[in-house]
């Protein structure tokens, strides 16, 4: 991984960027750490963004987007400025169901990239990563399609 | 709001019975939240994420939130279910595995079909691809498992 930080986005205008895109923000979600390579990310727990209403678990679809957020953070963090990033695939296996009223961490490494695409994993967890509520891996395409810090402004 | 769980799962079966699948969305708080409906036709159970600009997650395009595209195919993945199978209790998803393969634009109505691929006595395969403006050039597709027993 490149570590000549001139040549890559900013991380402090990765996380404002990423915090202020509309649904992140609908939903609450925080960078709680964003560093070169990896990122962890926040959900905080709220009764409309719950999937049961017996249960009070949140929906899946939460865990979902807070680790598309974090794994696009991570791709971001380590793309040359002016690349964009896009989603190619992903998967979450649900380990454990989530605990009603806990707020939920998402962390995310890209663990390998290659000039076309960004290889991260990561994980969901309330307390401690040894006790994960999900897995996450995905790919990002890196190229001039999609969504890109720069374009912001 | 706190019932015992044999309760949302009986009122959701009663729904079904009833034809009233529209309803069924409504019992589940995230989908108003991101505007998922539920229709059925002659092809069966649609599945609908209305446009909502609180939805966006890539404002260069702009397009819907990678995370919210996912979170509707799970759902129509569940409710697919609900409407296709037997089943004594709610179905609980195992893992999703998405594929993104098109933008999906901010401003459209997406819509989803689930397609059961394997229907286990323990665990169900499903198929579900969405589209907006054209069926045949589908902006999303996942497989999903659910656990049935």
């Amino acid at each position: 991984m490149s570590i000549d930080e001139n040549t890559l986005y900013p991380l402090n205008g990765i996380r404002s960027i990423l915090e202020k895109l509309p649904h992140v923000e609908a939903l609450g979600i925080t960078a709680i750490e964003l560093n070169r390579g990896s990122c962890l990310f926040q959900v905080e727990y709220a009764p409309h963004l719950v999937g049961n209403l017996e249960t009070g678990v949140l929906h899946g679809g939460v865990i979902t987007t807070l680790m598309d957020s974090a794994g696009g953070a991570a791709a971001f963090s380590v793309v040359p400025v002016g690349a964009s990033i896009a989603t190619l695939d992903l998967r979450i296996d649900y380990l454990k169901p989530a605990e009603p009223g806990k707020s939920i961490l998402g962390y995310a490494e890209c663990y390998r990239q290659t000039r076309h695409v960004a290889f991260v994993k990561g994980h969901a967890y309330h307390d401690s990563p040894n006790d994960p509520i999900a897995h996450f891996v995905a790919s990002f395409m890196v190229g001039s399609v999609g969504f890109a810090p720069d374009a912001q402004q | 709001m706190h019932n015992s769980e044999t309760s949302l799962f009986e009122k959701i079966m009663k729904l079904k019975a009833a034809g009233e699948f529209p309803a069924i969305s409504d019992l589940i708080p995230y989908s108003a939240f991101v505007g998922f409906e539920l229709d059925s036709d002659e092809q069966g159970l649609l599945t609908i994420l209305r446009a909502k600009p609180s939805n966006i997650g890539n404002t260069t395009i702009p397009a819907v939130h990678g995370g919210v595209v996912g979170a509707m195919l799970e759902h129509a993945g569940v409710m697919h279910i609900i409407h296709e199978c037997d089943i004594a209790r709610f179905p609980k998803i195992i893992n999703i595995s998405v594929d993104y393969l098109r933008p999906c634009i901010g401003n459209q109505d997406t819509f989803a079909r689930g397609y059961l691929i394997k229907q286990g006595r323990s665990v169900s395969n499903v198929r579900v691809e969405a589209w907006q403006s054209d069926p045949q050039r589908p902006v999303a597709a996942a497989h999903a498992h659910f656990m049935m027993g």
